[in-house]
């Protein structure tokens, strides 16, 4: 049976190919010498906004004093807390269930160093609704907010950091399912990460 | 069936299981140590709880091949350790239990709580012992307790 | 077993029992207590166990007393031991208590069954435990006087010791095995209230060490040689049956044993898994694959539940109790009425320690280990299932983790499963386990109701004609208990609260419905309290609210002359409670008072509300439950019970049906309180007397719903009306 996640996914990456066919193209030969234009580069971050407002990714990224799960975006069950470091409170951290790898027998997700994002990097306001993407970009070109990352910083993190890795990775819920992937696969997300940057991370105008 | 090298309350122990099986049931059925309690198996009620290198965990979620070598202390352990002696001994003296089911976890979990937080408050106990579940409901009592023992670590 | 001889006896010890003394092989006292006089007469070999026993002195000094119901939590394992204790004058230090076997002797001296329930503990066995303990006593002391040459009127007891004339002592251990050639006494006098030492003072409990170090054994605990793990393949809805099953997945899970049919519950068939292992054999149900033939089974629907049930409560059900002339409603004013439906959903215990029962058969004897709040039943039901006699099944009662109910079935349904399973696996113990998803889904829930109510209310804003319509299933019927709590085609546990509530309403009249949607159902702890008491406590809240009065004054006017000890709970908590004066911005005070199982009980509560939820500052509650045994252990029971009670608040508080199928089936989606739901200190204060005991295991439950509800409204200044709340 072909899930329904893996053809979202693969529709998406179609997409997002002919995306980039449209707009990488032209000035792929000029790569290396011209930096990518700011059009090209908000049109990449139109992609990456994609990915971070995906369950996977900003479930984590709440500005309030809990998680969220599920694709539905639930607050965490339990009374999960952030916690002054982002891991909880004694007694309850993200540890006490989240692992470094996924638990696909039980279906915890898992992955090194599981906690939230500081508070700083809130990609949804108090009421869970996500934020617009003008905000998002802000945010995360905020060296205030971001743990004064530049371009470069950022596409690092968007290409190692292990949480993110998981996003793409996230391994099976309890009832043995695939969990739900960002509309993007790891590597486009990186390569649309770095059209951003090449682009000087610019960020859509307010509505 | 894959064989995983343990260190439960110090001592070494050695398991042939499958690698999914959760520690919860390699404690209970391998090893025979029922202090801790199967209770839902989601994560939710925390009768479950042990400390995997000093982090109050959810064994009935916990995989055995994710252990490592981290060591293990359960309840079994608890009149070993200062902290975990103190709570027992405040929840004996505040007649904390009733079913008592659910108080090998709350006793790992207040145990976590009291070695980072010496004196912890309303709030800290909520958040802390936040996802463990008394059906009875003793909670009024387990928050009286965790104070006499955190009085008593003082 | 029929009603009469089930329900005949009378409190204390049964006019049909006898006292046997027997010496133990070791040395010692055994105190049996035989219910057929040609049983004594035969003076059987002694026993070293149970299962007769109710005391026995070990030359030590030990002195180890059988209770005879399951303790699973509401401290009888103490209380009751301390009663006997008391009588006794034994030194509590040496005290051990343990649960008795399924044996006559145990059975409930008023119930006529062993059995746990109905809040019966303390108030059926208080009598029977002080008798006993004043003819061990009384024993000992003959033989004492016996040794010494001296009259018993001489000596005195004290901490296990006789004391003679002339300085001579003598402890309980060494005169035990003189005790038992000593004929049992006929009659002794019991102590004067001010002669107990430990009966009413505050006495912690004796299984908190184990259940504080990990070393108390509950059932699921149960470990034998060569034991297998069942786990069951139930039908998805009640009764259906599998049209085919493919079992080669669940086969391959290295470690299973066997998969086969067993029938259950509703004409319905299950397949079960044997494995070595709890987590083998989970592994393997979750892999077989059932087709599963439902056609002929009706799937229940909360949604078509509750606009059926609503139907059902616009006409008159059958009669509970009716009085004055209901007809005056017609001619009152919309403006003095309040017309109110109540809707409550279906309930599971979800005890903590998921249900379990392991039995050994041997072809000609079987050997039980269940955690049963209805050994008899139980026991019968094995027997009955493995064609043997109830004798010939040896029923250990093992401690277990909370029950509210769900151990006392009157069909015996997992027994059942475990006999037929352990009857195909004969020679092997067999452990049967129902996993959370099992016990969420499985039935046996408090039923849904609904209620409707028409006041009428008077110029000075006192109801003057209540009409009541119930609507929901009976519990009891075919059941053993059907005919006694079936009475008029009303089940008198669905109109429990209401029926026969405390208030001067002069036209008044309760009726129900008992329609039976294909769901199994079950008391759950208060029965039918949980919902009568919330419909009543906020009905008569919001009469105080448009009669502008204060919710306790209101109450103490409304209350009938002859409800005292409502009226001194009410008292007690008024008193206790000033704090309702002052309460910070954003809180307000509820409260609610209710009598259930012979106890009266007043709750206040603190409230406000922050994440959008009820949070429960503070309760003072106020008891009247006799002669208190065990003050700590009341203090304990309501303290929790309250807490237990918020269960019916939780947003994720209800089992609902889709096309059949239990939708929720864990505690992510049925969620019990956690201790952020519950109040943060709870406050208890028993009203002294001297009355006979009544029980604190069902009465704390009731009382918090409609005492939140209420404060809530003061803060929202919204009706709840329908249970859970789901939003506020």
């Amino acid at each position: 049976m072909v899930h329904f996640d893996t053809v979202i996914r693969g529709l998406t990456a179609v997409v997002s190919l002919i995306v980039f066919l449209a707009w990488g193209r032209p000035f792929s030969i000029a790569q290396n010498t011209n930096p990518v234009t700011r059009e090209a580069g908000l049109a990449a971050w139109q992609q990456v906004y994609s990915v971070l407002t995906h369950p996977r990714c900003i479930n984590c990224h709440t500005a309030t004093n809990y998680p969220e799960q599920g694709d539905d975006r639930h607050r965490h069950l339990f009374n999960i807390v952030r916690g002054p470091g982002g891991k909880g409170v004694p007694g309850l951290n993200c540890a006490t269930c989240h692992q470094s790898a996924n638990a696909d027998s039980t279906g915890v997700p898992g992955a090194h160093n599981w906690h939230l994002a500081p508070l700083s990097m809130k990609w949804q306001d108090t009421d869970d609704r996500i934020m617009p993407s003008v905000e998002v970009c802000r945010s995360l070109t905020d060296r205030s907010k971001n743990g004064s990352l530049r371009g470069p910083g950022i596409l690092h993190h968007h290409e190692q950091e292990p949480l993110v890795l998981w996003a793409f990775q996230p391994g099976r819920r309890r009832d043995g399912t695939e969990r739900s992937l960002p509309p993007l696969t790891h590597e486009q997300f990186v390569a649309a990460t770095r059209t951003w940057v090449d682009a000087g991370t610019p960020c859509p105008q307010n509505p | 069936m894959e064989k995983y090298k343990l260190t439960v309350n110090g001592r070494p122990r050695e398991v042939t299981v499958d690698p999914g099986t959760p520690l919860l049931w390699v404690l209970r059925e391998e090893l025979k140590m029922t202090g801790t309690k199967y209770g839902c198996g989601i994560s939710a009620c925390g009768a479950c709880t042990v400390h995997l290198a000093g982090v109050a965990t959810r064994s009935c979620v916990l995989p055995v091949s994710l252990v490592g070598d981290r060591p293990i202390v359960t309840i079994e352990g608890m009149a070993q350790d200062r902290v975990g002696r103190a709570v027992q001994d405040a929840w004996v003296s505040e007649d904390v239990v009733q079913c008592g089911y659910c108080q090998s976890g709350q006793i790992m979990s207040a145990v976590a709580l009291l070695k980072s937080r010496q004196k912890p408050t309303d709030t800290e106990i909520e958040e802390s012992m936040g996802g463990n579940i008394c059906r009875c409901g003793t909670y009024v009592r387990i928050r009286k307790a965790i104070k006499a023992a955190a009085a008593q670590l003082a | 077993m029929s009603l009469t001889t089930m329900f005949s006896s009378e409190s204390g010890l049964s006019r049909r029992s006898f006292l046997r003394v027997s010496a133990t092989a070791a040395g010692g006292l055994i105190v049996s207590l035989y219910l057929d006089s040609r049983l004594l007469a035969q003076a059987p070999p002694a026993k070293t166990y149970p299962p007769d026993a109710f005391v026995q002195i070990q030359p030590d000094g030990k002195i180890v007393i059988q209770v005879n119901r399951l303790e699973f939590g509401q401290g009888v394992q103490t209380s009751l031991p301390m009663v006997l204790a008391d009588e006794m004058d034994a030194d509590w230090a040496h005290v051990v208590a343990e649960l008795a076997p399924a044996a006559d002797v145990y059975k409930d001296p008023l119930y006529g069954i062993q059995m746990v329930g109905g809040s019966g503990s303390i108030a059926h066995s208080f009598q029977q435990y002080r008798e006993l303990g004043a003819k061990t006593r009384a024993m000992l002391i003959a033989a004492a006087a016996q040794q010494w040459k001296v009259s018993a009127a001489q000596c005195r007891s004290e901490a296990s010791v006789v004391y003679g004339p002339g300085g001579r002592s003598a402890k309980y251990g060494e005169l035990a095995d003189a005790a038992a050639h000593v004929t049992v006494p006929e009659n002794v006098p019991l102590k004067n209230a001010s002669e107990f030492k430990l009966i009413g003072k505050d006495t912690r409990r004796l299984d908190s060490r184990p259940k504080c170090d990990g070393s108390q054994k509950f059932g699921l605990d149960l470990d034998l040689p060569g034991m297998k793990v069942a786990i069951v393949a139930r039908p998805p809805i009640f009764g259906g049956v599998p049209k085919s099953v493919d079992d080669k997945a669940a086969r391959n899970v290295p470690g299973v044993m066997d998969v086969f049919e067993i029938p259950t519950i509703r004409n319905g068939t299950a397949i079960a898994v044997v494995a070595d292992k709890f987590w083998t054999a989970k592994q393997a149900r979750d892999r077989l694959n059932i087709d599963w033939d439902l056609t002929r089974i009706e799937a229940a629907d909360t949604e078509q539940l509750r606009a059926k049930y609503k139907e059902l409560a616009r006409t008159p059900g059958n009669v509970a109790v009716t009085r004055g002339n209901l007809s005056v409603l017609d001619s009152i004013s919309t403006a003095n009425r309040i017309d109110a439906e109540y809707e409550f959903p279906y309930l599971a215990h979800t005890p903590m320690e998921p249900l379990n029962t392991t039995i050994r058969f041997d072809g000609d004897r079987a050997e039980v280990w269940a955690g049963s709040q209805f050994q008899t039943f139980d026991q019968l039901a094995i027997a009955e299932t493995l064609g043997l006699k109830p004798e010939q099944v040896t029923f250990h009662t093992e401690m277990a983790g909370g029950g509210f109910g769900r151990r006392a079935v009157p069909d015996s349904h997992v027994q059942r499963e475990a006999a037929t399973i352990a009857k195909r696996c004969k020679g092997i113990p067999v452990k049967l386990v129902w996993p959370r998803e099992d016990d969420v889904q499985g039935g046996y829930y408090r039923p849904m109701f609904a209620h409707r109510v028409e006041i009428g209310i008077g110029a000075d804003g006192m109801p003057i004609a209540w009409k009541h319509v119930i609507v929901g299933q009976s519990i009891v019927a075919g059941t053993p208990f059907a005919s006694m709590l079936i009475k008029d085609g009303v089940d008198e546990t669905a109109v429990e609260g209401v029926a026969d509530n405390p208030y001067v309403i002069p036209d008044f009249s309760v009726t129900a419905h008992h329609p039976t949607p294909n769901v199994p159902i079950l008391w759950w702890r208060s029965v039918g309290h949980t919902h009568t008491a919330f419909v009543m406590e906020t009905l008569v809240d919001e009469l105080a609210t448009r009669a502008g009065t204060d919710p306790v004054a209101y109450r103490r006017k409304l209350l009938r002359s002859d409800a005292k000890s409502l009226r001194a709970v009410i008292d007690l908590m008024d008193e206790k409670s000033a704090w309702r004066n002052h309460l910070p911005e954003g809180h307000a005070a509820g409260i609610a008072c209710h009598e259930s199982f012979g106890t009266s009980v007043a709750c206040a509560v603190d409230v406000s509300i922050e994440n959008k939820r009820p949070k429960i500052h503070r309760a003072t509650v106020a008891v009247h439950c006799g002669k208190a045994v065990n003050p700590m252990t009341i203090e304990s029971q309501f303290q929790a019970g309250v807490s237990f009670g918020v269960s019916q608040l939780m947003a994720k508080g209800a089992i609902t049906f889709k096309n059949g199928y239990v939708q929720q089936n864990n505690f992510d989606a049925y969620t019990p309180p956690y201790i952020v739901d519950t109040p943060v200190d709870v406050d208890v204060h028993i009203v002294p007397s001297s009355e006979k005991p009544s029980g604190c295991g069902e009465p704390p439950v009731p009382v918090i719903s409609p005492a939140v509800v209420n404060a809530l409204n003061r803060l929202t200044g919204k009706r709840y009306r329908t249970l859970p709340l789901v939003s506020l």
